[in-house]
């Protein structure tokens, strides 16, 4: 005889078992995504890496027709223009991190400041590129005219100051959210010895606070690092970067992810495209290592 | 000491302007390219300009009909890709947080949300572009789906993790089937959350030019087969931005004014949902 209530009972196991595994499937496709994504880079970068060696990455030369490669000129624009914007984004997050998440906490004038600084990572990196093109480079230009150097317009500096302004929202959401997390007995305790604002500030605020702001700087470090498109507008996508300090800083030159931008799709023999894989490479393992320390830095702070 | 008072005091004062005209200052640089591109482009959409493909050089007029028509494409079919896995192993990763699996792919939706997006688009390149042998829009909407999965599995886990256990708690008692319980009575009270985890991850990805590059590629022409190089909004800005010709230009000026209005309505849409559903993103 056929047991109904026993037959429903069945099939509600059967999908529970299913559902279930269906859940742990779903996870491992991210493992595999992430452990696929390395073993490509690794395999495919393999021809650079037996033909070129480790010193691939200090080479000076970079030219493909003669079957020269060297990454030297990528690391150190990439590396420039990322320190670069840091530097000039540094001020401005601690500035909003601290204004609010300790003066104006609440309110609309707050919570305005909070939306625009949000719309600033929401605005797609090639319309920065698009207007950093057609307003910023006359604008440097003719700054370059002034000072004395060659007049590109286009260049390491004018990328640094593009990706200082899309990097701002990085550490700064993550600044103001930790700002506001400073228990407020140690404020008021410091407050009640007589302490001014800023002295609050400086001595309370900042040390409690130092480790999880230099987490939001690193986050804004990998990303600046990946940025590709607004980088690969800007920067001039020469091979050769310049001699002199000046020349390094206002010529044009490119970066990791503009190399591989702008040549992945020419490169026409084995050696050269994986040496642009192994640039990507690098740059996945810095920014991903960057990346981990930055939220292993949250997780503690948080916690705790 | 009603000196040094006074010093400290206007140090105080001092440090608060200071932190004040920078804070605002921020806003500059955002406002300056919001009325730039408005200023730029609005002038350029009209209905033209969204139902006709680019002209080739020397002809006027012409728009963006392919770069729409091909975004929209490889945007849904990125979510129709994304948003089941992100959900799946969101919910795991809230209903599993101590396991060994759940640390693991916690630690890689981690990696994914720092990985340059360039670096997805050599990877795709060579998972489905060499494989099939030609750029397609498939390919573009896998590399836009890693691009999403990370928001939208940590707004499903957090969401899920902020509901009272007393929910599924009640559920369960009835009787009800572990299965039906996430489905029915859990993912429908994050809804609003996990919503607006996928509208943002959207908003994203639909700007996203680096993984296309060698993937969708780009096409001057209208085409819907997912199987062929597919035209998208930022690479057709991209082509046409840094092309010498004005006309091609003032194309892409009016593809920037588009993506950017769809881009901020979606965040606007999304604030507004967890604000009324008071949700921390």
């Amino acid at each position: 005889m056929k047991n109904k209530r026993l037959d429903l009972s069945y099939s509600q196991m059967k999908w529970e078992t299913i559902f279930k595994r269906l859940l742990i499937v779903m996870s491992s496709i991210l493992i595999l995504i992430v452990i696929g994504t390395l073993i490509t880079l690794i395999f495919k970068s393999m021809p650079s890496i037996k033909a070129l060696g480790i010193g691939y990455l200090w080479g000076k030369v970079w030219d493909p027709v003669q079957n020269i490669y060297g990454a030297y000129p990528f690391l150190i624009g990439t590396l420039l223009t990322s320190f670069m914007a840091l530097i000039i984004s540094i001020p401005f997050s601690y500035a909003v991190s601290i204004y609010l998440g300790e003066y104006n906490p609440k309110g609309w004038l707050s919570n305005l400041l909070k939306n625009a600084i949000e719309l600033i990572a929401a605005v797609p990196s090639i319309i920065y590129g698009f207007w950093g093109l057609f307003v910023l480079v006359p604008i440097i230009r003719s700054f370059e005219m002034k000072i004395g150097v060659a007049p590109y317009g286009i260049g390491i500096f004018t990328s640094s100051l593009i990706l200082s302004v899309m990097i701002i929202p990085y550490a700064a959401s993550l600044g103001i959210t930790l700002i506001r997390m400073v228990p407020s007995p140690l404020k008021e305790g410091a407050y009640a010895l007589g302490a001014t604002r800023f002295e609050v500030i400086r001595s309370v605020i900042m040390p409690f606070t130092r480790s999880g702001l230099f987490a939001g700087v690193l986050l804004s470090l990998g990303r600046a690092l990946g940025e590709t498109m607004a980088v690969t507008m800007l920067i001039g996508n020469t091979s050769a970067i310049g001699q002199t300090f000046k020349d390094l800083i206002f010529g044009p030159g490119n970066t990791m992810a503009s190399v591989i931008a702008n040549e992945f799709t020419e490169a026409d023999h084995t050696v050269y495209l994986s040496a642009l894989i192994e640039l990507g490479l690098v740059l996945f393992c810095v920014t991903v290592i960057i990346n981990l320390i930055g939220k292993r830095i949250i997780t503690r702070f948080t916690s705790n | 000491m009603e000196a040094r008072l006074k010093v400290r005091n206007t140090k105080s004062i001092l440090f608060k302007c200071l932190i004040v005209f920078l804070s605002f200052l921020i806003t500059v640089p955002l406002i300056v390219i919001l009325l730039y591109i408005i200023k730029q482009g609005v002038l350029q959409v009209n209905w033209h300009f969204l139902t006709h493909v680019p002209a080739p050089v020397g002809e006027t007029g012409g728009g963006i009909a392919n770069a729409l028509v091909g975004s929209f494409i490889m945007v849904m079919l990125s979510a129709v890709i994304a948003i089941p896995i992100g959900m799946l192993s969101g919910i795991y990763l809230s209903e599993n947080p101590h396991t060994k699996l759940s640390y693991y792919a916690g630690l890689c939706v981690d990696i994914l949300q720092g990985v340059p997006s360039i670096v997805v688009g050599i990877v795709v390149y060579f998972w489905i572009v060499k494989p099939l042998g030609t750029f397609s829009a498939l390919s573009g909407s896998v590399a836009l789906s890693i691009m999403m999965l990370p928001i939208v599995i940590r707004s499903t886990e957090q969401t899920l993790r902020l509901l009272p256990p007393s929910l599924k708690e009640a559920a369960l008692s009835l009787g009800v089937p572990y299965y039906r319980v996430i489905l029915k009575v859990i993912v429908p009270c994050g809804f609003a959350g996990i919503l607006s985890g996928i509208m943002l991850s959207i908003a994203r990805i639909v700007g996203e030019t680096a993984p296309l590059l060698f993937t969708a590629f780009g096409n001057p022409y209208l085409s819907a087969s997912i199987t062929k190089p597919m035209e998208s909004l930022p690479h057709l800005i991209f082509t046409y931005a840094t092309s010498p010709y004005d006309e091609w230009h003032n194309l892409a000026w009016g593809a920037s004014f588009i993506l950017l209005m769809f881009v901020l309505i979606l965040n606007i849409v999304t604030k507004l949902i967890t604000r009324k559903w008071n949700i921390q993103l």
